[in-house]
């Protein structure tokens, strides 16, 4: 079977609904040369009508795509960087999430907010190495952190198709990641349905992103000692919390490992959902960015704040100890 | 009956323009009474004083056309042909209102009639017509998008920005400025470097001063952008120059706050819309328009106030247009 990469999947997720439903089109900056490399080759096969290049207006593009929405179309806008996203919350979380509520149902928002490289991009600082996901999903605004390439397959098929806004967040540090996979396989996955990538019996992980694929690495390593399942919710927002809570009465034990600052990240109501409704045998323990984290550019430095793999195996040998 | 006389002017009659004008004017007066009683809560920004651009300019679109209003929303809402009664419902918070009682005075929205809503931040609606007025071209035919703002907003970057985008596309979109002087309490004056319509000649949109409080000035030059705009011609910028009667929002009916001084707000009172489109009618067509407006307003203040309030179990009915539910607050 072909190899298929994390950034072709997207790719080719916007390529198939793109020819699927000629109400979806794409914008945002440099699409037309996909200097991100996920709208590669979509100007030249749909042309300029279905892939706009924007100019550096993010928060006139973001209500632009909410207009066209209205309007019966489903844009997907593409954020270079994951902090434009702040410049762009009054447009995404106050004018698109809300209207369909405000409108008494009239209004549907069908935007898709497409970020290809969020999270620690290593090395480019403070402003272009955030991972909001936790604050959508604080606004109620549907959120996706694929982890693998079918998943960003699936879920940025999924967000084009939904009715209401997506943000999907495509993490830096799994653009590289390949899986073999038969193309014929790849479909929509639903929101709010998370994936057991690893069954086990000691302690659930519930690992975003990225970090999924920390939290597999770690479970390998800590075999011979403990079995550990992955727990991957896919979607932030909604999450899934039967899918979380069957795994959890399997294991009785949890540990998050998240990308969010620990301040009302999401690790904080994975725990605090846990605690009102789990039966835990032990405390939780939440492996998390630092208190209103500023990514600093020195690499060491980087690294220092974003969790990691020894944490979370220390995070793991806690929880079995308690 | 008086309802079937007024029926038959076409909205950019003169007749048909007072209907619009007196419409709003009585609208808001009595909503302004059910703030006062209490049936209204939260208030409203009054429109009053400004009713000559919503009739103008509404009464050059077609209703396949789009708006998007302002915070200051009712005269829009109106004039685009919303049905008085379930408007009132909305700003009374019932269950029969256009936005089944989940927007209130600041969101009203009939998207069977292109309002796509009024919108409580200043200068965010730009954009959003913008959008919509590209969407319209991309399905053919010759529909134009209106967003109407005020002179507060002309400071907004994201509806610079919006300019920008729609004469680089050459959108139909009417940009609306209602000058009516004031960004709340601060002047024009006070904040505003250049002018309104240099922001709109900067990129290349023509842009006008009309009169803001003679609704047939407006309807001629609403008339030329939106000729313009179905011809493929762009974006246009109308400043209307006007005056708001009443306060910023009915909050300041108790508040008293002091920024306009009683000499200026009766001067600003003398040029009244409502009263400049009617001496263009007859005696007889005026009062005719008069009684007929009476009696919609005063069916429409009873089926508000006869409308039931919505169930609050459905508080958030509508939060996602799939349907997907919440988690429930409290402590559940």
């Amino acid at each position: 079977m072909p190899w298929l990469s994390y950034q072709k999947a997207l790719n080719r997720a916007l390529g198939d609904e793109l020819a699927r439903d000629p109400a979806v089109f794409v914008l945002g900056e440099d699409v037309r040369v996909a200097v991100s490399n996920v709208t590669a080759g979509l100007f030249k096969r749909f042309g300029p009508d279905r892939v706009l290049d924007t100019p550096l207006s993010e928060q006139a593009f973001t209500s632009f795509a909410t207009g066209a929405a209205l309007s019966g179309r489903r844009p997907v806008i593409e954020f270079q960087i994951p902090a434009l996203l702040y410049l762009a919350f009054e447009q995404i979380v106050n004018q698109a999430h809300k209207f369909s509520l405000m409108t008494g149902g009239q209004a549907r928002v069908p935007v898709t907010y497409l970020v290809p490289g969020s999270g620690s991009k290593t090395g480019w600082a403070g402003q272009h190495s955030d991972h909001p996901y936790a604050l959508f999903a604080h606004a109620g605004v549907k959120t996706a952190v694929p982890a693998t390439p079918e998943d960003a397959y699936g879920l940025l098929t999924s967000a084009i198709r939904d009715d209401d806004p997506v943000v999907v967040f495509a993490p830096a540090a799994a653009l590289g990641k390949r899986v073999d996979v038969d193309h014929e396989g790849l479909g929509p996955v639903p929101l709010g349905v998370g994936r057991v990538h690893r069954e086990g019996q000691d302690v659930t992980v519930v690992a975003i992103g990225h970090l999924v694929h920390d939290a597999l690495a770690v479970a390998e390593e800590l075999a011979d000692e403990v079995s550990v399942e992955v727990f991957d919710p896919r979607t932030v927002y909604p999450f899934d919390w039967d899918g979380l809570a069957a795994s959890v009465a399997r294991t009785g034990r949890l540990v998050v490992v998240d990308d969010s600052n620990r301040m009302c990240g999401l690790a904080a109501e994975v725990v605090a959902t846990a605690a009102e409704r789990f039966d835990l045998v032990s405390p939780p323990v939440r492996v998390t960015r630092p208190d209103g984290a500023v990514v600093p550019f020195a690499l060491a430095l980087d690294h220092a704040v974003q969790p990691d793999r020894a944490q979370l195996a220390a995070a793991i040998t806690k929880v079995l100890k308690q | 009956m008086a309802l079937l006389t007024a029926v038959a002017h076409a909205p950019g009659s003169d007749v048909g323009l007072y209907r619009t004008v007196r419409l709003i004017r009585r609208f808001e007066e009595r909503a302004v009474e059910l703030v006062r009683s209490g049936d209204i809560v939260g208030g409203i920004h009054p429109y009053t004083g400004q009713e000559a651009i919503a009739a103008g300019v509404c009464a050059a679109l077609r209703v396949d056309d789009v708006i998007t209003s302002t915070h200051r929303g009712h005269g829009h809402v109106l004039a685009k042909g919303a049905d008085p009664g379930r408007t009132l419902a909305e700003l009374a918070g019932r269950a029969t209102g256009l936005n089944r009682g989940r927007g209130g005075s600041m969101h009203a929205a009939d998207f069977a009639l292109g309002i796509l809503g009024a919108n409580a931040i200043v200068g965010a609606n730009g954009a959003i017509a913008a959008g919509a007025a590209w969407a319209a071209r991309q399905e053919g035919g010759d529909r134009v998008a209106v967003s109407f703002f005020g002179d507060g907003a002309v400071n907004q970057g994201v509806l610079l920005e919006a300019l920008n985008l729609a004469a680089l596309w050459r959108l139909p979109v009417l940009f609306v400025c209602e000058n009516n002087g004031y960004a709340t309490t601060l002047t024009v004056s006070d904040a505003v470097a250049g002018t309104i319509t240099g922001r709109g000649a900067a990129f290349g949109i023509p842009s006008a001063t009309v009169d803001g409080m003679d609704p047939r000035a407006v309807l001629d030059a609403a008339r030329e952008a939106v000729d313009r705009a179905r011809a493929g011609g762009g974006p246009s910028l109308v400043e209307c120059l006007t005056y708001r009667f009443d306060a910023h929002h009915t909050w300041e009916h108790k508040a008293r706050v002091r920024y306009r001084a009683d000499d200026e707000v009766r001067s600003g009172r003398e040029r009244d819309p409502v009263t400049i489109q009617g001496d263009r009618l007859s005696d007889e067509d005026r009062e005719r328009v008069d009684a007929e407006v009476e009696y919609t307003v005063d069916a429409a203040v009873a089926f508000a106030l006869g409308s039931p309030h919505p169930d609050p179990v459905g508080a958030l009915d509508h939060l996602y247009a799939t349907g997907m539910r919440a988690r429930p607050g409290g402590g559940g």
